[in-house]
């Protein structure tokens, strides 16, 4: 937050999606992991006084906190390893869109609570084994962190699918707007499985498990929660992707123009 | 306050049974706590829904100025705490419901006269929340009024109230000095975030003193409610204590109030503070406040946008006992 621009320019000169030098795999996986939890603790934070329940009024907050708390620890860790000065904020606040790397299942507008849930079924289904393998990272403050948001994605997973039955298996309106939904965002979930190079050399450094490892689990958790939902998979012939390399959604600007609005209105204030 | 109704007259039949009405009052003069299941006075359930209902839509509605800067808010530690405090406003609304429905009035019903403007909630909530120094003066002024009010009540004579506001008042206090953290650290800023603060301090302040309602010699019912120990200090009284504690906090960050007539008075050891403008607080009591209208409105959006949700829920959970019912029947 109170690095200067100048300060940082090895990496945020990065303006094609091509790796620079200070982007080691062990930077580049904390920071994609961090951008995921942030931008979808944003999204979820979005609902507060919205929501269609008290309860879930409160439960979405409980997600957002997670997800946010999880994005500080990983924001610092990328600070640390990238050796730039940059803290949570820095890294958080002031870069560019395309420095962003999240996938673009999270910059998702929440729509109504069913792609909320669906949203949120298809990131925990697939973050909540990811982080389990991850608590073994042979980078010990990866490991802690994944320890931690094991327990947090298991009741992400437990929320969301709940809910995505009640919704799919409830009435025939919310039966509609569920499988829309669906529809709408499963385009986005081949993304969580990506693997490029820095991936692979993360994967082969023992630094992040292998998603691959992870499709039968993520399978198991969507089928059996979409059969009971009484929803069904689109076909398609392939993935929107983009975000790992920082080619986003035309929603992300927006949602950006919001989260730096202050650190960009006055910059190196302290908060 | 949070429950400025009070000030209301209670128009309502009044059963008397002097009888009952007398060991009841000897219960309170022992203090004595009220539990659901006890006998009560019509008019004393009646007000103690009013209050409760009153302060939980003010927890409610008060979510919305504030989830207003939380995509916004300017750090993420700042973010985090903001969107837990928001989150804390929305569980004392849960429990403060629920300590009205052991009364005898569902939340369903509640949460209805919310929407149709029956009900009221505080008239702070009414203000907009313009720049990110107004969620410190929200936290500092707003959570600080409310907690002079709300601390006498955790010894309130209605057992689930009481026992509700024990809880509230922990997590208000936290609310109010992280509040206040929020508007030092912008008044030790720069020059911008000095002013910020001022700004937010010069909107904020006087609707944070009409918060305690009108003066007492006003104020309708007061008597009735003490005997009860339904309000255990009058309008005034709490305002002054508020008044004391926060002008040297303010002055102790090198902030100015927006009173001329604000000085300190050695003999009664209490600051003295200009007239309050009533004619504003009855305006934004009418509804003609500069957000009562986008307040409600945007309570009976989310209300009526989660209509098919709620109804999902109850057709989902039909459907699983239907066929729990079934699998027993095979």
């Amino acid at each position: 937050m109170r690095a200067s621009k100048d300060a940082i320019a090895p990496c945020s000169s990065e303006r094609d999606g091509s790796k620079t030098l200070t982007e080691t795999p062990l930077f580049l996986v904390t920071l994609r992991l961090a951008d995921d939890a942030l931008i979808l603790g944003h999204r979820l934070s979005e609902w507060c006084g919205h929501a269609p329940v008290l309860e879930e009024e409160l439960a979405l907050a409980n997600l957002g906190l997670d997800l946010i708390g999880q994005a500080r620890s990983l924001y610092t860790h990328a600070g640390a390893i990238e050796g730039a000065g940059r803290d949570e904020d820095g890294l958080a606040y002031l870069r560019r869109e395309n420095e962003y790397r999240n996938v673009l299942l999270v910059e998702q507008p929440n729509g109504d609570f069913a792609a909320t849930m669906v949203r949120q079924l298809i990131y925990s289904a697939f973050m909540h084994p990811f982080h389990r393998a991850m608590a073994s990272s042979k980078d010990a403050t990866l490991a802690g962190i994944a320890a931690k948001a094991e327990k947090e994605m298991a009741y992400h997973v437990r929320h969301s699918a709940e809910w995505v039955i009640r919704l799919g298996d409830g009435t025939e309106e919310s039966h509609r707007r569920a499988q829309d939904a669906l529809d709408a965002l499963w385009p986005y979930a081949g993304e969580l499985f990506e693997v490029d190079a820095p991936m692979r050399a993360a994967i082969e450094a023992g630094l992040v498990p292998d998603p691959e490892s992870l499709r039968a689990t993520f399978d198991a958790t969507m089928t059996e929660a979409l059969a009971e939902a009484t929803l069904t998979l689109p076909k398609l012939g392939s993935f929107q992707t983009g975000g790992r390399a920082g080619r986003h959604t035309e929603h992300m600007g927006f949602l950006l123009a919001q989260l730096q609005y202050m650190q960009r209105t006055y910059p190196n204030a302290a908060w | 306050m949070y429950t400025q109704a009070l000030n209301v007259k209670d128009e309502g039949p009044a059963l008397v049974d002097a009888e009952r009405d007398a060991a009841f009052q000897a219960r309170i003069d022992r203090d004595e706590k009220i539990e659901p299941n006890d006998w009560m006075p019509e008019k004393y359930r009646r007000t103690l829904v009013r209050q409760i209902s009153q302060h939980a839509h003010s927890e409610i509605v008060g979510m919305l100025p504030e989830g207003n800067w939380i995509t916004r808010a300017p750090s993420l530690k700042r973010k985090a705490a903001l969107l837990a405090k928001v989150q804390d406003e929305g569980g004392h609304g849960l429990y403060l419901y629920s300590a009205a429905e052991t009364l005898g009035t569902s939340r369903e019903e509640l949460n209805d006269q919310l929407l149709t403007g029956k009900a009221k909630y505080s008239s702070i909530f009414n203000y907009p929340t313009l720049t990110w120094a107004d969620i410190g003066m929200v936290g500092w002024l707003v959570d600080g009024a409310a907690i002079m009010n709300q601390i006498p009540l955790c010894r309130t004579s209605y057992g689930p109230y009481a026992r509700a506001m024990i809880r509230i008042c922990k997590e208000e206090s936290f609310h109010q000095r992280q509040g206040y953290e929020i508007v030092m650290t912008l008044a030790r800023g720069n020059a911008d975030q000095k002013a910020m603060a001022q700004d937010a301090l010069n909107r904020w302040w006087w609707p944070a003193l009409m918060m305690f309602g009108p003066p007492d010699a006003e104020s309708l019912h007061t008597d009735q409610n003490m005997a009860w120990r339904i309000k255990r200090f009058s309008n005034d009284d709490l305002r002054q204590k508020f008044v004391d504690a926060t002008v040297p906090q303010g002055h102790h960050i090198g902030l100015e109030f927006p009173d001329k007539d604000l000085k300190f008075n050695e003999a009664t050891g209490h600051w003295e503070f200009g007239a309050i403008d009533w004619s504003e607080f009855k305006r934004v009591l009418a509804g003609e406040g500069p957000c009562n209208r986008q307040r409600l409105a945007q309570r009976n959006k989310a209300h009526d946008e989660g209509a098919w949700v709620r109804e999902a829920a109850l057709a989902h959970a039909e459907k699983r006992a239907a066929r729990r019912m079934m699998q027993a029947a095979e």
